[in-house]
């Protein structure tokens, strides 16, 4: 399909909505009244809580950080153990000169990485912070720590269990390991009804928190530097919906490969402006980085003038880490499970490396960059007061902030499109109508996302994204032995030198 | 004394020129030509997702592509009674011509030069000259 034939077929396809959409909040009501049922009742039982004391805990986040504490045990702390092999791995000591022209340790992680460093790390964490208050970011940094014990687990786990297709290409990830690995434990049946929740939640959440999620943000954004209420944007949502669809299109549906080239080139390069500014910032406010980090451990114990005190930060922290680093959710393994290595461990390995960069390392600096710069207390919350925490040190930084929001949004929008057409290709088989039904469908949600403010419809897509967790977490505490005896035989092969070091 | 020509040839036209002179002076010193054809690549640049699964596959493609190029010159200089390597492999170029240089302790680098024009060969001429501050052995850049 040419790119201008798409691009014509989003327009027809979309030409009825726009149209609703632009007479006013008619077609957003319309919507979240049908929707709003179904998805409060899925909501409710994805976000179950129960009630300690005066707060309420969703029982899905303390899933997630009991299956990164037990990963972390079984595997004796694998996260401060390995970490300097993961390094090496990254760094190419290991890489065999003979495959040169493969996929390197270090692609594998920063396609990963782009999928997950997003609006997680810039608008999550001020979320975080505003309602648990400088203590959540101590829960947050622990939760990170743990979760690269599950990410190891679950990326050893795609490698080992993925399928070479006919034509050479692989396919991988939590469905694959649920439905083979669990064949080779003797129960094929559970496996394979494991595999297709997952499937069934994961295109869920490709298409809510990976697509609509990230282009609903990315418009506000737009707006908001544009002038907020007063700019042309304001009320155009469905333009810039409109515009990233084509785009998105032209990447998936079109091949384009240049235009994903270029925006996986400056997503690296935004988050290194990022994380330079924010150093910046930190430098020249050092006398107060051990205040702020004062803040940060004691809020964590007394939970002062927080709502639900230390288990309120405790919650808005964890559940910040699990958005953000989606460890144990098991869309990272579906990516790295491509990577062609010889030794499934080597991809846990470099895997265990995400939610360290993601989480300790750019939330955390978006945290105390919030703290230092003393806009906690300023009512804001979300990108806003990101921005506002940046603009103390640099008054043009929201313009950059907006641009590496979209950039952000862009990649987390590719790198989900894939996760979602995986799930799909798995569920209905290796299909090419099938797939352009998906991509379009996917397109068309980018403008739908965009152009309304879906409040269920968002809620609902935040929930398939943690019920992915709940098929892939029951997936790694059957398997985990496997990858206990992948890691034994690995270690045993570095020790007797078998697996040389050529750099 | 010159017992190995190892010549950057990669189909185009500078490379051609290269290979011929090599193959000219292989031939009266009684030395061996090793023909090198490195395909650009660079473990630290960045894929998508999709380039990553196609990868592998890709990469089966290009090699086969790759010796398409290599393999038939290689014959013909056999036929003329020369004794002829090749090989083909990822990388830098400058850098994979050094290492192979290494393991061929009386060789020449030969590797041709696309601009003909003062101006133009100082900014095309970068592999020429990365192997000339670089090689472990004599180069020989041919115009």
């Amino acid at each position: 399909m040419s790119i201008f034939k798409l691009g014509a077929a989003i327009v027809a396809a979309l030409t009825p909505a726009l149209a609703l959409a632009q007479e006013g909040g008619g077609i957003d009501a319309a919507i979240n009244a049908a929707v709003a049922p179904v998805s409060n009742f899925i909501v409710s039982i994805i976000f179950y809580s129960v009630q300690i004391g005066d707060v309420s805990f969703p029982l899905i986040v303390g899933w997630l950080i009991t299956a990164a504490a037990v990963c972390s045990i079984y595997f004796g702390f694998i996260q401060f153990r390995g970490v300097k092999h993961s390094l090496d791995l990254v760094r190419g000591r290991y890489a065999d000169p003979n495959d040169a022209g493969e996929v390197s340790h270090f692609q594998a992680l920063t396609t990963a990485l782009s999928a997950t460093v997003g609006l997680g790390n810039i608008a999550g964490v001020a979320v975080a912070v505003s309602i648990g208050g400088a203590g959540a970011t101590f829960w947050m940094i622990l939760a990170g720590l743990l979760g690269m014990a599950s990410k190891f687990t679950e990326c050893t786990l795609g490698v080992k269990f993925r399928r070479e297709n006919a034509d050479g290409t692989i396919s991988g990830g939590p469905m694959y390991y649920l439905s083979r690995g669990f064949a080779d434990l003797g129960k094929p049946g559970l496996g394979r009804a494991l595999a297709a929740i997952f499937s069934v939640c994961c295109i869920g959440g490709a298409i809510g928190g990976g697509n609509m999620f990230q282009a609903n943000q990315a418009a506000q954004q737009i707006a908001n530097v544009t002038g907020g209420d007063a700019s042309f944007f304001a009320d155009k949502g469905w333009l810039i919906g409109l515009v990233l669809a084509v785009v998105v299109g032209m990447v998936i549906i079109g091949g384009l490969k240049s235009i994903a080239h270029v925006t996986e080139k400056i997503v690296p390069f935004m988050a290194a402006i990022y994380v330079g500014a924010g150093i910046v910032i930190m430098i020249s406010n050092y006398d107060k980085i051990g205040w702020a980090f004062g803040q940060i451990v004691s809020g964590a114990f007394t939970g002062e003038g927080v709502a639900g005190g230390v288990l309120g930060a405790l919650i808005q922290g964890f559940k910040r880490a699990a958005f953000s680093n989606e460890a144990g959710i098991g869309s990272a393994a579906i990516a790295h499970s491509a990577v062609r290595t010889k030794e499934p461990v080597t991809e846990g390995f470099v895997a265990l490396l995400e939610p360290f960069i993601d989480t300790v390392v750019i939330c955390t600096m978006t945290a105390v960059v919030i703290v230092v710069s003393g806009t906690l207390d300023s009512g804001l919350t979300g990108v806003e007061l990101t921005s506002a925490a940046f603009a103390t040190a640099f008054p043009w930084f929201p313009v950059v902030l907006a641009v590496a929001v979209v950039l952000f949004a862009f990649s987390t929008m590719i790198s989900w499109s894939y996760y979602g057409l995986k799930a799909t290709t798995y569920l209905f088989g290796e299909n090419k109508t099938v797939e352009n039904i998906y991509k379009l469908f996917f397109c068309i949600c980018v403008v739908i996302g965009a152009s309304m403010s879906l409040g269920p419809v968002i809620d609902f897509s935040d929930s398939m994204i943690f019920a992915m967790a709940i098929p892939n977490v029951i997936g790694l505490y059957l398997l985990m032995p496997v990858v206990k005896r992948e890691l034994a035989q690995y270690q045993a092969k570095l020790a007797s030198g078998e697996i040389k070091r050529f750099h | 004394m010159i017992k190995t020509f190892i010549v950057g040839y990669d189909g185009t036209k500078p490379s051609e020129r290269a290979l011929e002179f090599a193959s000219r002076a292989a031939k009266g010193r009684g030395a061996a030509v090793l023909v090198v054809h490195v395909l650009e690549w660079s473990p630290y640049s960045f894929l998508t997702m999709e380039e990553i699964a196609e990868r592998h596959k890709l990469r089966e493609k290009e090699v086969i592509r790759a010796r398409a190029v290599v393999d038939p010159v290689c014959e013909k200089l056999r036929t003329d009674g020369l004794s002829v390597s090749s090989e083909v492999r990822y990388g830098d170029p400058a850098e994979i011509m050094c290492e192979i240089a290494g393991k061929y302790p009386d060789s020449i680098i030969v590797v041709g030069r696309k601009g003909t024009s003062n101006l133009a060969s100082r900014f095309m001429g970068t592999l020429g000259i990365s192997l000339i501050q670089a090689s472990p052995v004599p180069v020989t850049v041919v115009p």
